[in-house]
């Protein structure tokens, strides 16, 4: 028996989010004694599998390449997964990627599939059937326990270390499967940056409504974000009023974030935002307004008008 | 075209829930309860979808106990026209939801079910995706933009790092996310129409769904809670605490 682990990657490299899905995966392998395979399901992904081979921990990497797995559709996608745990000779005892729009997107069709449950975003492995997992936008944690054969988990990359570098797995090209055609990427709107990954950035700085205008969220974050090397977030008022991109926001239904530093600057604090960033180690709050929710959660406060704050940080930086 | 619009009763966005004390679950006693918020975009999109002329009936549909009839009317005062409520008191997980919207949607037949990504309450994210698996459809989760051609749908979707378009084969499940629309508000007098609209309520045993749990939760527990922090005076003491107690900037 062994443990199978969906790799997160764009064909071009792969991405952060697997090696932390590896360490879920040998916390788990760890008290089972088994083995870890990644699979990487990709379109000329052989640059991504190569770099899998190198995660220590894996011992086996699956790579499925064809046309039409590059755009990574959850109905080609799933439909390859569940035939790699059927067709395996030893059997798959856990599937696990990290909870990225895509693993998301996949894993619940791949459990439907296989007619088990999926436990969303996991936090913490308990053992090898019982796993912790925020519920109510974090507000409680719920620690559950599979009954079924197969466990199909998606977990929270901030709650696992990344895996090291220094593994030696061998490469097995599978068998493809089918084209289902039901569906196709006909457009991809990314956003272009030069500033970190703001799921995997060292230092998140991050506006709300505060800002009054997209034109303000620029002017005054991304020179503050340069200089500190960091990624930007948002609130989702912030989002919802069209002052930075969807994939800026950071909460319950965003990203979950745990930088060493994050900064809110002009961010009330909703439950909803608390969720996505208070795992952050050190988290720094400008806002006006001395009773804002983000002051409860915030290691350094400072009550101020942040049209004058930020420019001042940004000298005195 | 018939769409199929899965409603959730979950406790209101605005509440904040509360552990047990003897961590078995949340207190729900006397909690203000609503539809899931991103339902409720669900069934605004399905609205104007019907008043585009693209849809022909909307059904709304609810698995759980008897008061989700209250969620229906709702959906129905925003302008659903009928709805069907599968009445269990068995706690339902995502799976057993999806095989019950399943075993509904073959009776009903739609081109289009509509739900939210993911219920605020155990914000598991599954349930459109399973219900696509089990009718063997195609997916479009977390949509920011849905327009219906001639036999297919052209999705919008919010990912990491941006926006990407599908066009998936009808029929289909579509998720929404928050920036889909925004829904309106039911008039009173739609609220009193919707008290006459047709209500069908089915058991799981009748669609010959087995709703048994998979998961149990063992305990349900407080999250830590970060240590009360300070204010600073000014942004220089700010840059000093930064630099020299947190060591976060250099």
């Amino acid at each position: 028996m062994s443990i199978l682990v969906i790799a997160e990657h764009d064909n071009a490299g792969l991405k952060a989010a697997t090696l932390n899905a590896v360490t879920a995966a040998a916390e788990i392998g760890a008290r089972l004694g088994t083995d870890i395979h990644v699979l990487v399901a990709g379109a000329d992904c052989g640059t991504v599998a190569e770099h899998a081979t190198r995660i220590r921990g894996v011992t086996r990497v699956k790579v499925a390449d064809a046309a039409h797995y590059g755009d990574q559709t959850a109905e080609n996608l799933a439909a390859l997964i569940v035939a790699v745990v059927d067709s395996s000779a030893g059997g798959y005892t856990h599937i696990l990627a990290a909870a990225t729009s895509n693993g998301k997107n996949t894993l619940p069709r791949v459990a439907a599939l296989l007619d088990v449950a999926q436990i969303s975003e996991i936090i913490a492995v308990v053992d090898v059937d019982t796993f912790v997992r925020p519920i109510y936008a974090g507000s409680a944690l719920a620690t559950v326990k599979s009954a079924d054969a197969v466990k199909v988990i998606t977990l929270r990359s901030t709650s696992f270390d990344a895996a090291s570098q220094g593994g030696n797995a061998a490469i097995e090209a599978i068998p493809v499967g089918p084209d289902l055609g039901q569906a196709k990427l006909i457009g991809r709107e990314m956003t272009r940056s030069a500033r970190p990954e703001l799921a995997a950035a060292k230092v998140i700085v991050a506006g709300g409504r505060g800002l009054a205008s997209g034109e303000n969220y620029h002017k005054l974050l991304e020179p503050l974000a340069d200089k500190l090397g960091a990624a930007l977030g948002a609130s989702r008022a912030a989002v919802d009023a069209g002052f930075a991109p969807n994939d800026y926001q950071v909460g319950q239904t965003g990203k979950i974030v745990a930088p060493a530093l994050y900064i809110a600057i002009g961010i009330s604090g909703a439950i909803q935002h608390l969720a996505g960033m208070k795992d952050s180690r050190v988290i720094v709050a400008i806002n006006k307004d001395p009773d804002a929710p983000i002051f409860q959660v915030a290691d350094y406060g400072l009550v101020a008008d942040l049209f004058q704050a930020v420019p001042e940080l940004l000298a005195g930086l | 075209m018939k769409i199929l619009v899965p409603v959730k009763r979950v406790v209101d966005y605005n509440i904040r829930v509360r552990v047990k004390a003897d961590g078995s679950g949340v207190d729900l006693a006397n909690v203000k309860m609503s539809m899931n918020p991103f339902d409720e975009i669900a069934v605004e999109e399905a609205m104007r979808l019907k008043e585009a002329g693209v849809a022909t009936e909307v059904i709304a549909v609810s698995c759980g106990v008897v008061a989700c009839q209250e969620t229906l009317r709702t959906a129905m005062a925003i302008g659903a026209d009928r709805s069907v409520l599968v009445e269990t008191d068995i706690e339902l997980q995502p799976l057993a939801v999806a095989k019950l919207l399943a075993a509904v949607a073959k009776k009903e037949a739609p081109q289009l079910i509509i739900l939210g990504k993911q219920a605020i309450d155990d914000d598991a994210n599954q349930t459109g995706q399973m219900l696509a698996a089990l009718l063997g459809w195609p997916q479009a989760t977390f949509a920011s933009k849905v327009a219906i051609g001639d036999g297919k749908a052209t999705v919008t979707r919010e990912v990491d790092g941006g926006l990407e378009t599908l066009e998936i084969s009808l029929p289909a499940v579509v998720t929404t996310d928050l920036r889909l629309n925004e829904p309106r508000y039911a008039t009173l007098p739609n609220i009193m129409k919707a008290k006459k609209k047709p209500m069908e309520i089915v058991k799981p045993a009748e669609l010959g769904v087995d709703v048994a749990p998979r998961l149990t939760t063992v305990s349900v527990a407080e999250p830590p809670r970060r240590s009360a922090g300070i204010k600073v005076a000014n942004v220089a003491a700010l840059i000093d605490k930064l630099r020299n107690e947190a060591r976060v900037i250099a």
